[in-house]
């Protein structure tokens, strides 16, 4: 029980720190980490809860729901991965070689684009 | 028989993206197929579901607990129905927007996959799978917004990718609270079983949290006007017509099914209260923006915020006819700001390439070389605004009769200020589409004879509109019922 409670509260621990992080700390890749942190302790709570005492095997479920809940953390990852590969890139162009449409070519005003982000910077 | 075409909403865009990336080559075609089947399966379950009631299936005879379920009720139906027809209209008007362009290739399957995870958010029956499809519905709209590959694009959309996944992380440690108190995760069981307690509230408060940011309530939507602004004309309908409303459709189910005995009064003011303050904020920066898809954005900002007055009412009025005809304005509202968004975004993709640009101020002319898209902005802005005979004006008009009955008076002041404003981004737009010339950029060219004019006028439709019943008692009549 006590072994089980430790490993919950890690779970809530890990979840916590990683909002923190996710929060305070510009660079992309630190923030991808941070929520993987994130997912890594609400899978600690699913893996937690699955114990049903020493007597009876574990719940199935929460077990299978981590397994998935995995692929998709992994899928997630490697999109923003790419998404941000793909801003660097244009860094080292002098134009981002792509026209939006087949029509002519639109001028965003610098006013109203997003903010210059730096580096794969982020700010929520 | 009937319950298996709940699996077609899901099965055949599913299907279909596969297909448009194995044969890129065929892939419009493929799409345009593709959207067809879907919406035409996405309305005749609506109309089963019109016609016998609720419907439930559990996918390959697996008993509940293991097995995934899929149900649909009137309130799925109705957001099934919209995204069958915004999906058909956003993929007909996509087949001509990307005629010719590689990125068309990469539109169909991802958009096809994001519609995929848009039914089956509708159509989940447990809170896991509801998770993997929001997750497929993130993953997918942020791919989809990236798709012009500018820095802009990117950028946002990788924030956007972030805030998401963000989200739904917040919505899955709620999950695993739910799952460690009750043991099942489907939604029709824990709504027999949900009683008071700290845990369930948790679970209800991050749930809520990561859902309203997906959701882009005030004060957490900052990610959505650059991320919708910056997408390609479809993909920004897409994503402010249906996508923030799957995230919005589960708060309402949650809130008014699964979690009906915890949810207090107070809880509801505050996502009341986030409602109001994004409608007046995503009012007023819609007016206060230079490009027509941002002025779109932040009107979507706003309302969404409308969306959000609903819960205190609900929460406050009993259940019976007068609670069942707010819940039915509710959806009214998000069905017709599906419809009036996309319609909206996909005139400002026309205007956009045609004239090169969409920046208000130098859109003079555009009724007279392009009227029908005109027309169409004008049209879905008296649904955005809710004029009648639009169904959101329907919507405000019981919304506001509501907020009387419950005497919470102060969301009229909220609605009444967010319409002005509404109204006001709609005209600034179509004054300067009507415009030859680019007209003047001073609003008050001289203060002291304007004013005044301007004092009367609004009176004369502020002022005696609203607050008539003065007039009766003056009179020595008994005041009029509204």
């Amino acid at each position: 029980m006590i072994a089980q409670f430790l490993y919950g509260g890690a779970g809530i621990l890990l979840f916590a720190l990683g909002l923190w992080s996710l929060l305070v700390h510009a660079p992309l890749l630190r923030k991808l980490i941070a929520l993987n942190i994130m997912g890594a302790g609400v899978f600690h709570v699913f893996i937690a809860i699955a114990h049903r005492g020493d007597a009876l095997p574990p719940d199935p479920v929460p077990h299978a729901l981590v397994l998935t809940g995995i692929v998709v953390a992994v899928s997630a990852t490697a999109l923003a991965l790419a998404l941000n590969s793909r801003l660097e890139q244009g860094e080292n162009e002098p134009e981002p070689a792509s026209s939006p449409s087949p029509g002519p070519r639109i001028h965003m005003q610098p006013a109203l684009s997003t903010e210059p982000s730096s580096k794969g910077a982020t700010h929520p | 028989m009937t319950t298996d075409s709940l699996i077609l909403p899901i099965a055949l865009p599913l299907l279909g993206a596969l297909l448009a990336t194995a044969l890129p080559r065929i892939a419009p075609l493929l799409g345009v197929l593709t959207a067809a089947l879907t919406a035409m399966s996405g309305l005749w379950l609506t109309g089963l579901v019109w016609v016998s009631g609720d419907l439930s299936i559990v996918l390959g005879g697996w008993g509940l607990p293991l097995g995934i379920g899929l149900s649909a009720d009137g309130l799925s139906a109705a957001l099934l129905a919209m995204s069958s027809l915004v999906g058909l209209g956003i993929s007909v008007y996509a087949l001509g927007y990307f005629s010719g362009s590689e990125r068309g290739l990469h539109f169909w399957p991802l958009w096809l996959l994001l519609w995929t995870a848009l039914n089956g958010v509708f159509l989940a029956a447990d809170l896991f799978n509801l998770y993997v499809m929001l997750e497929l519905l993130g993953l997918s709209a942020a791919a989809l917004g990236a798709l012009t590959g500018s820095r802009d694009a990117v950028s946002a959309n990788l924030r956007y990718l972030l805030v998401g996944l963000l989200g739904s992380i917040t919505y899955l440690l709620g999950v695993a609270l739910i799952y460690t108190a009750y043991g099942t995760l489907d939604i029709g069981l824990l709504s027999e079983r949900v009683e008071p307690s700290a845990l369930v509230s948790t679970s209800l408060v991050l749930m809520t949290a990561g859902l309203a940011l997906k959701a882009a309530l005030f004060p957490l939507h900052f990610w959505l006007p650059p991320a919708h602004a910056n997408a390609p004309a479809p993909v920004s309908a897409a994503l402010s017509a249906l996508v923030v409303k799957a995230a919005f459709y589960l708060i309402l189910r949650l809130w008014t099914d699964l979690f009906a005995t915890i949810t207090d009064a107070g809880a509801a003011f505050i996502l009341g209260a986030l409602g109001a303050g994004a409608i007046l904020w995503g009012s007023w920066r819609a007016l206060r923006a230079e490009r027509l898809k941002l002025l779109a954005a932040y009107s979507t900002v706003a309302q969404i915020g409308y969306l959000f007055l609903f819960f205190p009412l609900l929460q406050a009025l009993p259940p019976g006819p007068a609670r069942d005809d707010l819940f039915a304005a509710c959806v009214l509202m998000a069905v017709t700001h599906g419809f009036a968004k996309a319609g909206f975004f996909l005139a400002a993709g026309l205007v956009q390439k045609k004239a090169g640009h969409d920046r208000i101020d130098e859109l003079g002319g555009a009724a007279q070389s392009m009227p029908a898209t005109t027309f169409s902005i004008a049209l879905a802005g008296s649904a955005l605004i809710g004029l009648p005979p639009s169904g959101s004006f329907i919507a405000k008009w019981v919304l506001m009769q509501s907020a009387l009955e419950t005497g919470q008076w102060w969301w009229l002041i909220v609605i009444a200020l967010g319409t002005l404003l509404a109204a006001a981004y709609i005209f600034r737009v179509l004054s300067r589409a009507f415009g030859q010339e680019p007209t003047p950029q001073c609003f008050i060219t001289d203060a002291r004879a304007e004013i005044p004019a301007l004092l009367l006028a609004l009176a004369s439709v502020a002022l005696l509109g609203l607050a008539a019943g003065p007039i009766w008692s003056l009179l020595g009549f008994e005041g009029v019922q509204i």
